[in-house]
């Protein structure tokens, strides 16, 4: 058997013994103790002892979504950040990016995520969702294509959908910020 | 079974090993100086070491028949999976008649069946079912795994089973990877070599397609079979988790996905190509794991005998076009979550609070740090941020650290200053 202790000996002789503790719980103690967010986002643990499993509010203040309250939902699997957290919105919401069961398109929660990204990344992501919605990306159809052929009356449905009202026949959630 | 281990000396027959003599019996030019030419290294090889091998699929049977060929004879191995019709061209140990059964039993029956005197000890299960003290018995561990998860798992348990105090807590890891035509081999010496937590930015990610596309504008048979699995699936069956290992599952995928195809008029969907999407399978190459594992077992001899000089550390296989290959020294990454970082002895007072511990650490020069986080294996201590947790642990800054971690116990500690995480290992005077 090679004699690899003898070249242990040779290294810095720090002692290098690691915890326990799972590489990717560090890595999310890491990600959300240097969170760096606005006034317009705010994380919720229903178990502040499980790090894994959390939600965050944006409330906007501005854009056409100002004065609403958006909660997603973010849970992190052990294989993290070789997997990306699975985020999904939990309100019914009318937006074009959003579809109707909460999954959300941002390219860097699926094909474009990289293991460097971390949690204020995609934070900072959703947020520009609701400042600048892509109509070109669209996963609620009918929102998308009213945002390129009508302004005005987008402009009009995403209010009325904030206070809970129903476009073409689909009941929103009243979204409005308390 | 134990007739078999029983009878290992008079199995060894003249000649038996012949060839793999002429490497042991003296020394070359460039061996190394510790190499004990002739029978101390034959007695070690064939005698004493054991060898751990995870896996018995694809890269797992070429593994184990290779290392009992070429003469270890105490040989562990562990395979959570059971054999499948799909794995018999290239799994060679199984036949039709053992389809169902585990493959790790099965291979180790044939194993030592067809090769005299070697003792395969098999373990059907989950590699975290087995502890530190189970990985300790080895002198060396060869991953033959199609799960970055697993990996991931097996490489971070080897490099915490480091003791500086003992030398014979270092197993050097040999991992093999294949990928169609495309594969890796590399030897993982934990804690003085770059780990496989180390590269993994330089992993291929899975094919994911836009979720918009798969919603939208699908033109790829995959497009259907991600549609039903990531957006319909959740829809329709709600929290029913879905086992891609369950044919009905397939099945209901399949049938949404054939319906989706034929609404686009896009051609393609099929049951296996369904199973290949949603298990993100890459077809295997009989050939390539042939070499990958013939590279590990390789290596496996030479670390194991010192005979010649083992890999450093990252050999690269593309087969794709001709045959390429690249050999380079991966570098270890001192901000890697699992070899990197700095870990510090610090002993104090089992008096001393949370909040006197951090105060601590802020005042130490030699390691600048400013907010630490920190964190046991098992809990929060006390996070700077978000503002919920701050308040959810600060009442653990007036409680005695002794009262959280117990004598000898490890402390996690994060911060932006730091450029992954620090670990403390306390002792109370």
């Amino acid at each position: 058997m090679i004699k690899i202790w003898s070249m242990k000996k040779n290294e810095d002789a720090a002692a290098k013994k690691k915890p326990k503790t799972s590489a990717a719980q560090i890595r999310v103690q890491k990600d959300l103790t240097e969170l760096d967010l606005p006034s317009t986002m705010k994380t919720n643990f229903p178990d502040p002892a499980d790090l894994l499993n959390f939600s965050l509010t944006i409330t906007p203040d501005e854009g056409m979504y100002r004065g609403g309250a958006f909660t997603f939902s973010f849970a992190i699997n052990t294989n993290y950040p070789h997997d990306p957290p699975k985020v999904k919105c939990t309100q019914t919401i009318y937006h074009p990016n959003v579809d109707l069961e909460g999954n959300v398109c941002l390219n860097i929660l699926r094909e474009d995520w990289k293991p460097v990204l971390n949690l204020n990344s995609v934070m900072v992501g959703l947020q520009y969702l609701f400042l600048e919605p892509n109509a070109d990306d669209p996963l609620n159809k009918d929102a998308a294509l009213e945002m390129s052929k009508n302004r005005d009356q987008f402009l009009n449905n995403v209010k009325a959908s904030m206070r809970g009202g129903h476009i073409k026949g689909t009941q929103y959630d009243n979204v409005l910020a308390r | 079974m134990s007739s078999q281990s029983a009878s290992t000396s008079n199995t060894d027959w003249p000649g038996r090993y012949h060839h793999i003599d002429q490497v042991l019996n003296s020394p070359g030019p460039r061996t190394d100086p510790a190499f004990l030419a002739g029978d101390g290294v034959k007695d070690f090889l064939r005698h004493q070491a054991k060898i751990l091998v995870i896996g018995a699929g694809g890269l797992g049977c070429e593994i184990l028949a290779n290392l009992a060929l070429t003469g270890f004879k105490d040989i562990h191995v562990i395979d959570m999976d059971t054999i499948d019709i799909s794995n018999l061209n290239r799994q060679f140990l199984f036949r039709t008649k053992d389809v169902g059964k585990p493959k790790a039993t099965v291979a180790a029956e044939f194993i030592m069946k067809r090769v005299p005197g070697v003792k395969v000890t098999p373990y059907f299960g989950k590699i975290q079912d087995k502890d530190d003290n189970y990985y300790m018995q080895f002198n060396l561990v060869i991953c033959g795994l199609d799960s970055v998860e697993a990996r991931r798992w097996m490489n971070a348990t080897l490099v915490n089973l480091v003791d500086p105090e003992n030398p014979e807590s270092l197993k050097p890891l040999i991992d093999g990877g294949t990928e169609g035509f495309k594969g890796q081999a590399r030897v993982i010496l934990p804690t003085i070599t770059s780990c496989y937590e180390c590269s993994l930015d330089m992993l291929n990610k899975p094919t994911a397609f836009p979720i918009c596309t798969i919603a939208n504008t699908p033109r790829l048979p995959e497009h259907c079979i991600e549609w039903a699995s990531v957006l319909e699936w959740p829809r329709v069956q709600g929290d029913k988790k879905m086992d891609t290992d369950d044919p009905e599952h397939i099945g209901w995928l399949f049938s949404v996905a054939a319906a989706r195809a034929k609404e686009f008029n896009i051609e393609g969907v099929t049951w296996s190509l369904t199973q290949g999407v949603v298990k993100n399978i890459i077809p295997a190459i009989a050939s390539t794991n042939a070499i990958i594992s013939a590279a590990c077992c390789n290596e496996a001899f030479k670390i194991a005998t010192s005979s010649a000089a083992y890999l450093n550390n990252y050999f690269m296989l593309i087969g794709t076009e001709g045959v390429y290959s690249y050999t380079f020294e991966h570098e270890k990454r001192d901000d890697c979550p699992v070899c990197g970082g700095e870990a510090l002895e610090l002993t104090f007072s089992a008096d001393l609070t949370v909040e006197g511990l951090i105060e601590m650490l802020v005042e130490k020069q030699d390691i600048q740090i400013k907010k630490p986080s920190l964190s046991s294996p098992k809990s929060q201590i006390y996070l700077q941020a978000p503002p919920q947790l701050e308040e959810a642990t600060r009442p653990n800054l007036a409680k005695r650290v002794s009262e959280l971690v117990p004598n000898g116990g490890e402390v996690t500690v994060t911060a932006s200053t730091l450029p992954f995480s620090l670990s403390l290992r306390i002792t109370y005077t």
